[in-house]
């Protein structure tokens, strides 16, 4: 597609620039640029929470202070190297992280990575789940609302875009669980599955750990229902709030597109109106939803950790608030770096994509 | 309210009043929603004010005269909201819980507000290489699930200790570290934005201090945005307070109500059809970010000249400058208040600045 190489061929090797861009470097060098940023990024990320959960003490004196005397707290402290100074475990630490490892739990002294590997999948179907829920319930409902701007259709989706933000997580969850679980008992209380579907589950040949496809590869629609209702109520108390601030962005910046000189001009050529919001306001206004979608995987994360806890759903959140009911907070600070790992990354994508719809986003 | 905090420069002196002056400017529904948020937010401010007086017990009692209040009561004559599974009246230690969710907010906010305003303004102001690590480290933190900031802060500053001061400073703590990027943010933007305008230039060239330069015309003139991040903000404030103790950071029922708590110690309640338990708590939540995202979203809507109403409005629609640190204008900048001043900043995250 390349034909003649404008920009200055410095950093980028050529062939990862194939689109030369006559504003300010190709798609190629953004991709190298954004990349690279992921490294100074979490090693911010590191390094503060490493300095923070440091300062003022360490996680044995955290978990163990005032039950232990002190003698046993201080052998405890020199068993796991915590009396030495700070900047070597520190620069141990990320030697540590270099090669992988995040450090180990305490109280079940396994390898934090294997808490990624053992609840991760939960964690992703769930942020899909309320993904789904996000985008078929906030994009039309904020389309609806530019449309009849400041008329009562648009008064009603802003008020219950704004109720949404306002209902904590685990609040909705718990409201859910009550009518649709205790009282209509459509649906499951908690959990990903029930027992005997998580058994078969559990022996098919290397279980994926997503449901939804080890419930496909059982081959028993039952297990399939089962484990899609078990979802119902973790992803609507997800996405409901997600789809808020969908419904809100989408509405802002249709108002905004529908305001511009091209949208007047196509009115003026007598385009339908169903046309005009679906083809010339609603294309615009979907890029900023791309490019803001890096914070709301942050936002989505944190979501998830109170809904996992609020539906007992095994995943990522679940297993951080068991190791901080239990004060091990060697393995929360795991965690909490793994995580800020996965945004990092999920951040680099999401970027990637923007600017490949928008190429006004490239630098 | 922290609401009046304000510069905003008016043309009368009610006009100078901040909130009253978004209350003359707004029309029709934005009106109807400034107005209901100011009320909803009177009524916590009064409930939090008159606690002693409103609450009919104390938010650690269980029993009184006539003896225990018993656990997981439904709602009754002495109890109208029932009392939970640790035998406390939930009507009471919801009243007594807007205090701690008020001093939670105060503490807070106004240490966010110092600390991130005065790097805000160095940085933009100075820049050099302090602001170039300044703008890094924030992005990074910014674009980090604040939750778990709080809860990995939370261990450090409580570290298991929960008295009332612990846990609130505990809370307010971990929520002001958060919160402070977003003051840095938007006062360093404002600042590099002013620091180009002919006054101060011009204050420049008659030989002002930096001092004064600073406090007199960028400090003044950056602050504008600020009562909008206030009040998003404390609605934010109040749902990491919760959330920390829905996961079992709150404060001990003994030190003070604090609603997270009380849903967390719910959530049993709800599987066994007990519902007065969570109810009252979240419900207490909801009102209260309910009022202050009413608020503060009006107020946005009052800021953004594209998404203001109509009529009297477009008379002093030129006071209020574009906030540049949202990248192409108020387009990102949505009425979703927070949502919308956090999301069109994707463009200058990373470390990859606005360069225009």
């Amino acid at each position: 597609m390349s034909t003649v190489d404008t920009a200055p061929s410095s950093e980028a090797p050529a062939a990862a620039r194939p689109r030369p861009k006559a504003a300010g470097g190709g798609f190629g060098r953004y991709l190298l640029v954004r990349f690279l940023l992921i490294f100074p990024t979490i090693f911010i990320l590191v390094t503060v929470v490493f300095f923070l959960a440091r300062t003022t003490g360490d996680p044995i004196t955290a978990a163990q202070g005032g039950r232990l005397g002190p003698e046993a707290l201080a052998e405890l402290r020199a068993a796991a190297g915590y009396d030495r100074p700070l900047i070597v475990q520190y620069l141990e630490y990320l030697a540590q992280l270099a090669t992988g490892d995040f450090g180990r739990t305490l109280t079940t002294n396994r390898p934090v990575i294997e808490v990624l590997t053992t609840y991760g999948p939960a964690t992703f179907e769930l942020v899909f789940y309320s993904l789904i829920v996000a985008f078929a319930v906030g994009v039309p409902l904020g389309l609806y609302a530019a449309y009849h701007r400041d008329k009562a259709q648009d008064a009603i989706a802003r008020v219950l875009a704004i109720i949404w933000y306002a209902v904590p997580i685990f609040f909705a969850g718990l409201l859910l669980k009550l009518v649709f679980a205790v009282w209509l008992k459509w649906l499951p209380v908690a959990g990903r599955a029930s027992v005997s579907a998580e058994l078969q589950m559990q022996t098919l040949p290397n279980p994926t750990g997503f449901y939804t496809i080890d419930a496909i590869r059982t081959g028993d629609p039952e297990i399939v229902v089962d484990v899609l209702s078990h979802a119902v109520l973790p992803a609507i108390a997800l996405g409901l709030l997600t789809a808020g601030i969908f419904l809100r962005l989408v509405r802002t910046n249709v108002i905004g597109t529908l305001a511009t000189d091209y949208v007047d001009a196509a009115r003026s050529r007598g385009v339908a109106e169903s046309r005009l919001l679906r083809k010339h306001a609603y294309r615009p206004a979907l890029i900023p939803i791309i490019t803001v979608m890096g914070l709301q995987i942050a936002l989505l994360l944190a979501g998830a950790v109170l809904t996992e806890t609020t539906f007992e759903w095994k995943g990522l959140g679940f297993i951080l608030a068991e190791f901080l009911e239990s004060r091990d907070f060697a393995a929360v600070q795991g965690i909490v770096v793994l995580l800020a790992v996965i945004v990092a990354l999920t951040n680099f994508v999401v970027d990637v994509i923007a600017a490949f719809i928008d190429p006004r986003v490239r630098y | 309210m922290a609401v009046a905090v304000s510069s905003r420069p008016g043309h009368r002196w009610r006009d100078r009043i901040p909130v009253v002056h978004q209350v003359r400017q707004s029309v029709g529904l934005q009106r109807g929603m400034l107005v209901a948020g100011l009320l909803m937010l009177l009524v916590f401010v009064l409930c939090a004010i008159f606690a002693p007086l409103l609450a009919p017990y104390g938010f650690a009692q269980r029993s009184d005269a006539a003896g225990g209040f018993g656990t997981q009561q439904p709602p009754s004559a002495a109890h109208p909201f029932g009392t939970t599974v640790g035998g406390y009246d939930v009507l009471s230690r919801v009243i007594w819980g807007t205090q701690t969710a008020i001093l939670v907010i105060i503490v807070a906010v106004v240490l966010a507000i110092f600390i991130g305003v005065a790097l805000g303004l160095y940085s933009g102001y100075f820049g050099g290489w302090l602001d170039r690590i300044l703008v890094v480290v924030f992005d990074a933190i910014y674009a980090f699930p604040s939750l778990l900031l709080a809860i990995v802060l939370s261990i450090v500053i409580s570290g298991g200790q929960s008295n009332l001061w612990g846990g609130v400073l505990a809370a307010a703590g971990s929520i002001t570290v958060v919160f402070i990027p977003q003051y840095f943010r938007v006062i360093r933007a404002e600042t590099v934005r002013i620091k180009a305008e002919a006054y101060v230039e011009s204050a420049k060239v008659l030989g002002a201090p930096n001092r004064r330069i600073v406090f007199r015309h960028v400090f003044r003139n950056a602050t504008r945005t600020l009562p909008l991040i206030i009040t998003l903000n404390s609605s934010e404030a109040i749902l990491t307070l919760a959330a920390l103790g829905f996961l079992g950071f709150g404060i001990e029922p003994t030190a003070a109500a604090e609603w997270g708590y009380d849903l967390n110690k719910a959530q049993s309640d709800v599987t066994s059809g007990i519902w007065w338990t969570a109810l009252f708590p979240g419900l207490a939540i909801v009102f209260t970010v309910l009022a202050i995202t009413l608020v503060g979203e009006s107020l946005n809507d009052l800021a953004d000249p594209r998404l203001r109403g109509r009529r009297r409005v477009a008379q002093s629609a030129g006071e209020v400058a574009e906030t540049s640190v949202v990248p192409g204008g108020t387009l990102d900048a949505g009425p979703g208040g927070l949502a919308g001043l956090e999301d069109g900043e994707t463009f200058d995250e990373h470390g990859i600045e606005v360069k225009r």
